[in-house]
């Protein structure tokens, strides 16, 4: 097995409450790994572990062959891991097109003394960026938006805008918490794609998402939380059969038990 | 390719207007001497504009970098026997390493902590200069020395008055330092810089270095104040704290979001707005901070995007 | 010795005074998270309405009553109409606007009472009480006695009292108060009229010792401000403890070192604390959520 990310025992307190404990599974690239539980289940609290953002109070986090536990999230991205966010982090005043191009920071980011004085070599560096921010765009359906500001789009645009983001920087692993939600059905069917498209290229994805069929369909491995605690890992199809899976969904919100049914 | 006017050309094409159009309408000599302290002003709130409009950082001690480079113009040619353009550039080294210093742990804080820590150290500067009186000659100030270029365009033959050198050099300095921060508005570091103004988290997961991309608006930021602090004492031969004053740095935020802090002509505008206030309010000089805080308040409440982008918004409605 | 005891009869003096501003900031900054800059110039009010009511032939405790409640009317007016207008405005707004509002009030306190320094005289005469080789002002009792009175008062208000539950209540979490039916508005206007009350009295009380100007609110709101964050901001004790510590600081600054940099004193521990402990001596940590 080699696995290009794996998780070891992580936990995290939040003022002496565990929010998260001895949570281990691994990602494999060119797979999609599914994160889901009911709603406080702990599921992006782990992703901010992975992510750098919260400092894990217990447990590892290995990336590829390297130890990345608590590193610094631009470090991260360094190293090929790159997310989107639950609640959208999007750089409301700026175009969707500088959005996505923002995504190419690590590759065209250069001396500050060359972008003040606007050298040729700065300005290449943009303007490649800028090609690869326009295909991206058009491959999540948001090119003739481009020159719009980002906070004038809908919800469901700005969910593809932060995967196209996200995507720019070539990730090796791509962390998207609830990439479908408040997107309509055709939106959640064309993101759908996106997502498997991106794990067939090898790129290793770790998803939290409450759309089950959505979950079901395009995963090939689920790991399932409950309580901050792991309750169940393994194929979509075994997961559902699953008696704690079953008895954690009924016993703590049964309308999200209909999604899964559904 | 197409002749399209891009905003930075089309910014900078109204910079060089305003500069060399204003003239036709001085009525005097010296009305040059108000627009060469505007342009000084400019040059510093355009480097707030950068720290705060792009960045989102806030400073309420910019003008400790302004009295560095004033400073700097007074003393190094007396004690370092450096002709006074160096001094400028000694000014603005001295200012960038300090701010390098200094932001490192101050960047950590975020709004009203930033804002006192930036605060604290401007006025620590201010209190050196003010109580360092062998050095700098306390709060009754220090001559500086001339700066010898307008003698020397005497010599080759251009006369100006001493107002029009100033006007015209600051006008070039305005124009440069605009030219410079839209450079880098539009430039992979301005990008960052904006990014993690609208989402530090977002643009450190895109591997934005958000602490070493502060710093660096910071530093360019304290450099442009500082050289604003230098042409001030420059132009008026004679310095004293209060350039580095609390309510100086108060003035450089003030005319920074007056105009619109994100945009550097906005910059422009409010340095001119904030520098006329007290010109025209002179019949009325013990009105003058009742004004300017009535000012501060109202365009806050009900202008906060700046004068400036609200009037422009105004004028696109009706085109429409 | 008794050159250290004067030092630390004069930092507690001053201290008390930082721990009043120091107040003031709080109670404001728990009810609407905004630090109002404007803080000191309800210090310079309460020094200067008080002199002037004097003045006009008022006996000294009908002239001080008046002077702190025209300054809590002045702090209500600036909450309705600067602070109110501009509810979610971002910090670096609500930072200028207060600001201007301590401008404002500056300038228009120049106009009214002119640039000339005044005071009146001391509640109990100026015979300085001599404690072990160091001496005392009456009037400095009278400023550290009106610190721990007013941090008493707010201490009894705030867990005694049902309107005071209902600041705190609002200070924890203003969407739950409203929720519950707690007037959020009226709660903000009583956070201003205390803070600006308070700082008034502080005025009042250290008038006759440093005497007042109409530029004096300035340095009290940065010294102020500088205590609420050592102490830690938002949270009254520390402000307290942090107004004392930095007005200790301060006088032995002054009396060991250098009379000129003794407010350096103040910003340098202000800029290590920030440093090292952003959180203050007694304010909490806090997650950023995302």
């Amino acid at each position: 097995m080699t696995a290009l990310l794996s998780v070891e025992g992580l936990g995290i307190s939040f003022g002496g409450l565990k929010a998260v404990s001895d949570v281990s599974f691994t990602v494999q690239p060119g797979e999609i790994t599914s994160v889901i539980g009911p709603n406080g289940a702990g599921k992006t609290t782990l992703f901010n572990m992975i992510s750098g953002i919260y400092q894990p109070g217990s447990g590892r986090v290995v990336l590829g062959t390297e130890d990345v536990t608590g590193m610094a999230p631009h470090r991260l991205a360094r190293r090929g891991m790159s997310r989107t966010f639950q609640n959208l982090q999007i750089f409301q005043s700026m175009t969707v097109l500088e959005n996505a191009i923002a995504g190419f920071h690590l590759a065209e980011r250069g001396p500050v003394l060359a972008d003040l004085l606007g050298l040729p070599a700065s300005r290449r560096r943009a303007a490649q960026a800028q090609a690869g921010a326009r295909a991206l765009l058009a491959r999540v359906g948001l090119d003739r938006a481009a020159e719009r500001e980002a906070g004038n789009l809908s919800y469901g645009a700005l969910k593809r805008l932060e995967i196209a983001r996200a995507l720019a920087l070539s990730p090796k692993i791509l962390l998207l918490d609830e990439p479908a939600a408040g997107c309509n059905a055709v939106e959640t069917e064309e993101i759908d794609h996106l997502i498997a498209e991106v794990a067939k290229s090898g790129v290793a994805i770790l998803l939290v998402e409450h759309d089950m069929k959505m979950v079901m369909r395009i995963s090939n491995h689920i790991v399932v939380l409950d309580h901050g605690e792991k309750i169940a890992e393994g194929d979509p199809a075994s997961v559902s059969r699953n008696p704690a899976v079953i008895a954690a969904y009924l016993g703590t919100d049964a309308e999200e038990a209909a999604h899964a049914d559904g | 390719m197409t002749m399209k006017l891009t905003p930075k050309t089309a910014t900078l094409l109204v910079l060089v207007a305003l500069v060399v159009l204003s003239p036709v309408l001085f009525p005097s000599g010296y009305y040059y001497r108000v627009g060469a302290l505007i342009f000084v002003n400019a040059i510093a709130v355009t480097g707030i504009v950068i720290l705060t409009g792009y960045a989102g950082q806030i400073s309420l001690g910019h003008a400790g970098f302004a009295g560095i480079g004033a400073y700097a113009c007074a003393l190094a040619p007396v004690h370092l026997g450096l002709h006074p353009s160096l001094a400028l550039l000694l000014g603005a080294s001295v200012s960038a390493l300090l701010a390098f210093l200094v932001g490192r742990p101050i960047l950590r804080l975020k709004g009203y902590y930033l804002g006192v820590a930036t605060l604290g150290f401007g006025i620590l500067i201010s209190m050196v200069l003010n109580n360092e009186r062998q050095l700098t000659g306390g709060p009754d100030g220090i001559e500086v020395p001339e700066l010898g270029l307008r003698a020397l365009l005497n010599d080759m033959g251009l006369d100006l008055t001493n107002g029009q050198f100033w006007y015209w050099f600051c006008g070039i300095a305005v124009i440069l330092g605009a030219w410079l921060a839209l450079n880098l508005h539009g430039s992979p570091t301005g990008r960052a810089l904006r990014a993690l103004h609208g989402s530090e988290v977002a643009a450190r997961t895109v591997g934005i270095h958000v602490a070493r991309m502060k710093l660096q608006a910071f530093v360019v930021s304290a450099v442009y104040a500082s050289v604003s602090g230098s042409l001030l004492a420059l132009q008026n031969k004679f310095i004293t704290p209060d350039v580095a004053g609390f309510m100086h740095s108060i003035e450089m935020v003030t005319m920074a979001v007056l105009g619109g802090v994100g945009s550097v002509l906005g910059a422009v505008f409010g340095a001119a707005v904030l520098t006329l206030l007290p010109q025209v309010l002179t019949v009325f000089a013990e009105y003058e901070q009742l004004v300017l805080g009535l000012v501060m308040m109202l365009v806050m409440i009900f202008l906060p995007q700046g004068l400036l982008p609200s009037i422009l918004r105004r004028v696109r409605g009706k085109d429409e | 010795m008794p050159e250290l005891l004067q030092f630390l009869f004069s930092g507690v003096t001053v201290g008390a005074v930082y721990a009043l501003v120091a107040l003031g900031f709080t109670i404001i900054y728990n009810a609407s998270d905004v630090v109002n800059f404007a803080q000191g110039e309800f210090v310079m009010l309460g020094g200067m309405l008080t002199f002037v009511c004097q003045a006009a032939g008022l006996p000294l405790p009908l002239a001080a009553l008046i002077a702190i409640a025209v300054t809590s009317a002045i702090g209500v007016a600036m909450n309705k109409l600067a602070i109110e207008p501009a509810r979610g405005a971002p910090v670096v707004s609500l930072i200028i606007i207060t600001i201007g509002a301590s401008i404002f009030i500056r300038g228009g306190a120049q106009l009214l009472f002119g640039k000339q320094i005044h005071s009146f005289p001391a509640f109990s005469g100026d015979t300085p009480l001599r404690i072990g080789g160091a001496t005392i002002l009456p009037q400095s009792l009278w400023v550290i006695g009106g610190a721990v009175v007013v941090f008493v008062g707010l201490w009894l208000f705030f867990t005694r009292t049902l309107t005071g539950r209902a600041v705190l209540a609002t200070s924890n979490n203003r969407l739950a108060a409203q929720l519950v039916g707690i007037n959020t508005g009226f709660v903000m206007m009583l956070s201003f009229a205390l803070s600006a009350g308070i700082g008034a009295l502080a005025g009042v009380l250290v008038t006759p010792i440093t005497l007042t100007a109409y530029d004096v609110g300035l340095a009290f709101a940065l010294k102020g401000f500088a205590a609420a964050m050592l102490g830690g901001m938002g949270n009254p004790k520390g402000a307290l403890a942090g107004g004392f510590l930095l007005g200790l600081i301060e006088a032995l600054t002054a009396g060991y070192l250098s009379s000129q940099y003794k407010d350096a004193a103040a910003f340098v521990v202000i800029l290590l604390v920030l440093f090292f402990m952003p959180q203050g001596l007694f304010g909490a940590r806090t997650v950023d959520r995302v």
